[in-house]
């Protein structure tokens, strides 16, 4: 029988079969490891408390996202324990000779825009980072996924990772995708639809006209969010858009060895005749932009609707979260979603930080101007994409319509570094969490498209660019 | 690691859904260098209101949570693992615990002990209604029970993971067992394939 892409990544990097007993964890080649300051400094000392080295540091990589002031980046850090925090990094780099692009560097940014814009994202790898959204670089046809502190030493020790074979689930997008709705509406649909326990488990791959007719960066967007959706990896298939993608990017096999890549990447898709353990099929037709009203990514709804009586859920556990939720968000259920004012948007983070978000986003706001009253700010992904937007005048046009343009790192999407929310600010958010305080304390955030942010920021409630027209 | 076998002791009830690592510790904490000094950090939002479980003085000492489904979503952070263990917990019980927080807590020693949805109620329950009830969770016969409240009930732990945590093992070490096939596995590796640097 035939196999998935999945299982075709999974076995070609079986360091050993883990059959010794149920349930004993495959060993799994790493063919590369990223790294970011927040988790990874225990897994550094516990190399050194033990005396090991880094096995390759040339399949590693550091960068700088999560603490770094999106300001005055050419000035030392104000913060002296997120001072600390990158200045450990850039020693352990330095002890264990790992490629560094720190702050202020012309490759900075943060991890998962970084690793494919480098081209050292490629479909048949496998990617790993201490960080749940590693998901993100699926959309090459790798298998990419997060791990904790202890994973990133033994990785570093080792290159090599046990882990437990997870199940497979296809989740089929089919059609075309109804104006103004984008790889963001899709991801939030489907997490909507499937709850944030519906992928624990499983590596899921997205099939379908609908994610074949998607660029690369709406592909990263649909990946990134897969561990929303509680899965373990979330992958695409690799095709012509994938490999032009990555043609001539600094990373990217070049001449013979691009020839000899391209014909072995060509037969990573699922077979025909592989089957998944679970499916799901959804109609293009049927999603529409959505806006998050709770307090987890599932907690999603289109922007046509109103937010949901707790009592309509009919699983008790989803009714008493509902009611936390809107008491934390302070919305009363009935409110139609166009109706709720927002005090900020922020446009950025490892979703929707990319030069296409930003081009979408600058569509929408051209000639337009942010609502009085109401901060607004975009957050480049990188200092690449930063670059190339500015090369096409981009940062103009946000700035004149009353934006905020900023250097690149995670910012508001969790609020390590100054660009937090104060408790009870509204937020319209392109970044993958509204969980309770993510964006800052007593912060209320909403999931939304970088169209839908755009748009919300000129109306200073929940809009879409077509309301605007 | 110290071996796992059996844990004996009180439990508090968390009566809350989808408890994402954010919530277990927030990333104002995670800027800390070191692995130790979280447990102060563990719930820090929540615990500001005064009837939040943990702030409730019958719960003092318990070394177990029980918690509903779909606990440790979201972040990677293993420090959500670090602050429940430096709080003093050493199992939490959930109807669904996320990839990531799983394996990150069975890296530490701290047990998910996962359990049916009707067990992981009647649990919660009882714990509710009585904070000084004894709870076992037994690694070893992976059941976890309540005698003075009749439950008793399995709970899932794959047998490699439990003999890890029986043992105490360090999962470098054994993995370095495969040092010979983690090299022949390097040669065959295609030429194409990126590095980071030149
Ligand atoms: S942008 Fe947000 S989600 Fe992405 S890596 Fe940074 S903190 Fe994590």
């Amino acid at each position: 029988m035939g196999m998935t892409l999945a299982e075709k990544v999974w076995n070609r990097h079986l360091v050993a079969l883990g059959e010794q007993a149920p349930g004993e964890p495959d060993l799994l080649y790493v063919d590369l490891h990223l790294i970011h300051e927040v988790t990874s400094p225990q897994a550094f000392d516990g190399l050194r408390m033990s005396g090991r080295s880094v096995r390759h540091p040339e399949l590693t990589l550091a960068t700088m996202d999560h603490n770094v002031p999106t300001t005055d980046i050419d000035r030392p850090i104000a913060d002296p324990v997120s001072a600390r925090q990158v200045a450990v990094l850039a020693r352990n780099c330095e002890e264990f000779d790992i490629p560094l692009y720190a702050m202020g560097d012309a490759n900075q940014g943060i991890v998962h825009v970084i690793g494919p814009q480098l081209g050292l994202s490629q479909p048949g790898m496998t990617i790993v980072c201490g960080d749940s959204h590693t998901s993100t670089h699926g959309a090459f046809g790798a298998l990419a996924f997060g791990i904790g502190t202890s994973e990133i030493e033994h990785v570093l020790a080792t290159q090599t990772l046990p882990q437990q074979r997870p199940g497979t689930m296809a989740i089929t997008v089919d059609g075309d995708l109804p104006a103004g709705v984008t790889a963001k509406d899709v991801i939030l649909g489907i997490i909507a639809r499937i709850g944030t326990g519906g992928g624990v488990g499983s590596i899921v791959e997205y099939r379908g006209s609908t994610i074949r007719a998607l660029s690369m960066e709406g592909r990263m967007t649909v990946c990134n969010m897969s561990i929303e959706a509680g899965a373990r990896a979330g992958m695409i298939a690799p095709d012509d858009t994938t490999f032009a993608w990555i043609e001539g990017r600094a990373r990217a096999p070049k001449g013979a060895a691009w020839e000899a890549a391209l014909d072995d990447w060509r037969t990573l898709p699922t077979d025909p005749d592989a089957s998944f353990d679970k499916e799901l099929v959804i109609e293009a037709a049927s999603l529409t932009p959505y806006v998050s009203w709770g307090t987890n990514p599932a907690q999603t709804i289109s922007i046509d609707d109103a937010v949901p009586e707790p009592a309509a859920f009919d699983d008790p556990t989803q009714r008493e979260a509902a009611e936390r939720a809107l008491r934390y968000m302070g919305l009363r259920a009935g409110t139609p979603i166009r109706d709720i004012d927002v005090d900020t948007v922020f446009i950025g983070s490892c979703t929707n930080g990319r030069l296409e978000d930003l081009r979408g986003a600058a569509e929408v706001v051209q000639g337009r101007t942010v609502r009085e009253g109401l901060r607004a700010l975009v957050v480049p992904g990188s200092m690449q994409v930063k670059a190339d937007a500015e090369a096409e005048g981009l940062d103009a046009v946000f700035t004149e319509a009353g934006f905020e343009w900023r250097s690149a790192g995670c910012s508001m999407c969790l609020g390590m570094n100054p660009d937090v929310l104060s408790p009870g600010e509204r937020c319209a958010s392109t970044s993958n969490r509204n969980f309770e305080g993510r964006q800052g304390k007593g912060g209320r955030t909403h999931l939304v498209s970088p169209a839908v942010a755009a748009a919300t920021a000129i109306a200073g409630h929940f809009t879409t660019p077509a309301d605007l027209a | 690691m110290e071996p796992v076998r059996v844990i004996t002791g009180t439990a508090v009830p968390l009566r809350a859904s989808d408890v994402d690592t954010d919530q277990i510790i927030s990333s104002d904490w995670l800027k800390k260098v070191e692995r130790t000094g979280f447990g102060e950090g563990l719930f820090e939002a929540w615990r500001e209101s005064s009837d939040f479980v943990l702030n409730q003085s019958r719960y003092d000492g318990a070394t177990i949570l029980v918690a509903g489904p779909n606990f440790g979503t979201g972040s990677s952070r293993e420090h959500a693992v670090w602050a429940l263990m430096d709080y003093g917990f050493r199992a939490v019980v959930s109807p669904r615990f996320a990839d990531i927080f799983r394996n990150n807590a069975t890296k530490n020693g701290l047990v998910p002990v996962q359990v049916d949805g009707p067990t992981g109620a009647a649990l919660l329950d009882a714990v509710e209604a009585d904070p000084s009830l004894e709870v076992v969770v037994d690694v070893e016969t992976r059941v976890v029970s309540a005698p003075a409240a009749g439950i008793e009930a399995p709970f899932t732990l794959d047998d490699a993971v439990a003999h890890r945590l029986l043992n105490g093992l360090d999962d470098i070490s054994l993995t370095l067992t495969h040092d010979a096939a983690i090299g022949a596995f390097e040669l065959a590796r295609p030429s194409y394939l990126p590095t980071t640097r030149d």
